[in-house]
């Protein structure tokens, strides 16, 4: 794991106290709240519906016992004990009062963390595969790109001022689990000829427009990732439309001027910033390498793990779920499913936390890994240990065996806390798991996504779930508008809207409708609902969800 | 023809703690909607406005938001004001858990 230098420590250090001054002086009356606001936002300092929240980013996904606990603690001494983590690899504490929030920055320093950059129209904490560094079908990991953009992106006096936000994912594996069509950059690491580059995508987004990204540059040597990343995002910063807040993404400009166009000018401004990156880029990319180095994976007989999912059944289902295969045949990487039915959906509880940190300082090399779709990541166990997690996950209430079903459920915070949203989105996802959970089917379902957005900005990702929902305010009533096939992976596709929406109360029964529904439209067990889908259409699966619509027309 | 006025209260969020408030008859901020002056026409609602906006040392983001009279007071008309009196639905947090306040 990269540690921070002393400038890193100053730099971060010098944020927080210029951000404890300012909020004593909007306090003492010296700043106005118009002043203040662009300030606590570059500190990740929010105002919701019902109190603050502060944004913490978790660069690329990754902690370790000590960062964990921390959270923890910041959680119980100043929040409500829990915390909730983000599809974007960050954690929202949703209570913290205005007077503390400096103390919180300051406890989050000591651990080498901050919510720099986690607003604002800036470049974004940049996010990675969660299975980074421990994934078996990787070609390379990730985190040291994202940390070196990282470093390079925050505080670039260049990008302080952007026509919007712009977010940058990595991924360093052909399965692309960061969702880097659906960010403003994303990179993806690719082999040519024996020598590591990048496949550069840009353009892609969720929200209002959503966009599939596109790719700009199909190899792009390792060398001239940060200068050609520069231009990328220079030339949108002078292109990019500031007259129009809903039309000013980087997927907009892309679609504007076509990717043609934008590949021209990317290179005609590369020209310009690759001589002013000397090497230095890339001594520090060998730096941070190497303090990504893998851990000594300690050889053990996986016979305890085979053992137990041949006699425990429970056992069995999590490990058949939850368990990802690792780059060492004798290591798995375990998913800690924070979608307990009926549970919130990210969130977790300070002694959850703690537990999770001790079982990584114990067992995993003393990592832990935050995935966009809100759980916990392992990412290297050895096989032998699995059965003595499960068994302290299982007393944490940690242990739900769903990771990729129907329950294990993205959803955005939505009308319970979020001021921009237009309804709520986590009774739907907690009523959803509850439903599956009663008809005990969603093992035989099988690997379903269900995303849920309570607004049009889709933090939910809705558009790229198999099943998504979106929910809406139509005349002062919520309502559940309904997507279909869309996929997040590196066959990324937006889902198309299935018809009318559905209200609070109609939304379960009609999603149940669908996943029953498709059990008898596939072919066999081995047919996923999105296979299906791309096989047969939507008409038979929008049938199922508006019945009587089928009937009229009978 | 512009729209007939509906019934009004101010809301914002307090500073420091950031949770929500209604402006009084008296011009206190109160974390009861029921303890809200319900404004009946449009220049006394932009007035009330102004008035919260001179108050930014103890609120912050002030607007008008419609409400209806009811038995107790002033009552949300929209469920984004109702949730605002009451917390999130997930957990027992926010107001709705310091019913104290509400003397």
């Amino acid at each position: 794991m990269y540690h921070y230098n002393d400038f890193d420590d100053a730099f971060v250090r010098e944020r927080v106290s210029q951000f404890r001054a300012q909020v004593e002086r909007r306090i003492s009356g010296a700043l106005t709240e118009e002043e203040f606001k662009p300030l606590r936002l570059m500190n990740g300092l929010y105002l919701q519906l019902h109190a603050y929240m502060l944004r913490v980013a978790i660069p690329y996904g990754t902690l370790d016992s000590r960062k964990m606990r921390q959270l923890a603690y910041i959680a119980e001494r100043w929040d409500k004990g829990y915390g909730h983590f983000t599809t974007r690899q960050n954690i929202q504490f949703n209570w913290p009062r205005l007077r503390d929030v400096p103390d919180i920055l300051e406890a989050l320093a000591d651990v080498e963390m901050h919510a720099i950059q986690t607003s604002g129209n800036t470049i974004r904490n940049v996010t990675a595969d969660h299975f980074a560094g421990a994934a078996a079908d990787e070609i390379a990991d990730p985190r040291p790109v994202a940390e070196l953009l990282r470093q390079w992106s925050t505080d670039h006096p260049q990008f302080q001022f952007l026509p919007r936000k712009f977010k940058i994912a990595v991924s360093g594996s052909r399965n692309d689990r960061a969702v880097t069509r659906a960010h403003d950059i994303g990179l993806e690491i690719v082999e040519r000829d024996g020598a590591i580059g990048y496949r550069v995508i840009v353009g892609g987004g969720l929200g209002r427009t959503p966009m599939i990204g596109k790719v700009l540059r199909e190899f792009l040597p390792q060398e001239d990732l940060l200068a050609y990343v520069e231009a990328v995002v220079s030339t949108w910063n002078l292109l990019g439309r500031r007259d129009n807040k809903f039309k000013s993404r980087i997927k907009i400009t892309v679609h504007e001027h076509g990717i043609e166009d934008i590949s021209r000018l990317v290179e005609a401004e590369f020209a310009q910033t690759r001589p002013g990156f000397a090497g230095a880029d890339r001594a520090m990319l060998a730096r941070i390498e190497a303090a990504f180095a893998p851990p000594a994976f300690v050889a053990k007989s996986p016979a305890p793990h085979a053992a137990a999912r041949a006699s425990d059944p429970v056992y069995r289902a999590w490990a058949d779920t939850n368990l990802t295969a690792h780059r060492q045949p004798d290591h798995a990487i375990v998913t800690v499913s924070l979608k307990a039915h009926g549970a919130t959906p990210g969130d977790a509880s300070a002694d959850q936390m703690r537990l999770l940190a001790d079982l990584a300082e114990r067992y995993a090399y003393d990592e832990l890994r935050i995935s966009h779709e809100q759980n916990v990541i392992l990412p290297h166990v050895a096989r032998a240990d699995l059965p003595a997690i499960h068994a302290a996950l299982t007393q944490a209430g940690l242990a739900t065996a769903n990771v990729g079903l129907v329950s294990d459920i993205i959803a955005c915070p939505g009308m319970d806390y979020c001021s921009l949203a237009t309804a709520r989105s986590i009774p739907i996802a907690q009523q959803i798991a509850t439903r599956f959970e009663e008809l005990k089917v969603e093992h035989d379902v099988g690997p379903l996504k269900i995303k849920i957005s309570g607004c049009i900005n889709a933090c939910g990702h809705h558009h790229v779930g198999h099943i998504g929902i979106l929910g809406l305010d139509r005349a002062g009533v919520e309502n559940y508008q309904v997507t279909l096939g869309g996929d997040h992976t590196e066959t990324a596709a937006i889902g198309e809207r299935a018809g009318p929406g559905f209200s609070a109360d109609e939304i379960i029964p009609a999603i149940e409708r669908l996943v029953l529904g498709y059990l008898d439209l596939r072919e066999g067990r081995d047919e996923t609902f999105l296979q299906a889908y791309r096989r047969l259409g939507p008409a038979p699966f929008k049938a199922l969800l508006y019945p009587e619509a089928r009937s009229d027309a009978a | 023809m512009p729209r007939p006025f509906t019934p009004k209260v101010v809301t914002a969020n307090r500073l420091l703690e950031g949770d929500a408030v209604w402006r009084t008859a008296s011009g206190d901020w109160s974390p009861d909607l029921a303890q809200a002056e319900l404004i009946a026409d449009a220049a006394t609602a932009e007035l009330r406005l102004l008035e919260a906006a001179a108050e930014a040392h103890l609120v912050v983001g002030a607007y008008l938001a419609d409400a209806a009279a009811g038995a107790d007071g002033p009552e949300p008309t929209h469920f984004r004001e109702a949730f605002r009196t009451r917390g999130p639905s997930n957990y027992a947090h926010g107001k709705q858990a310091e019913p104290q306040e509400k003397a």
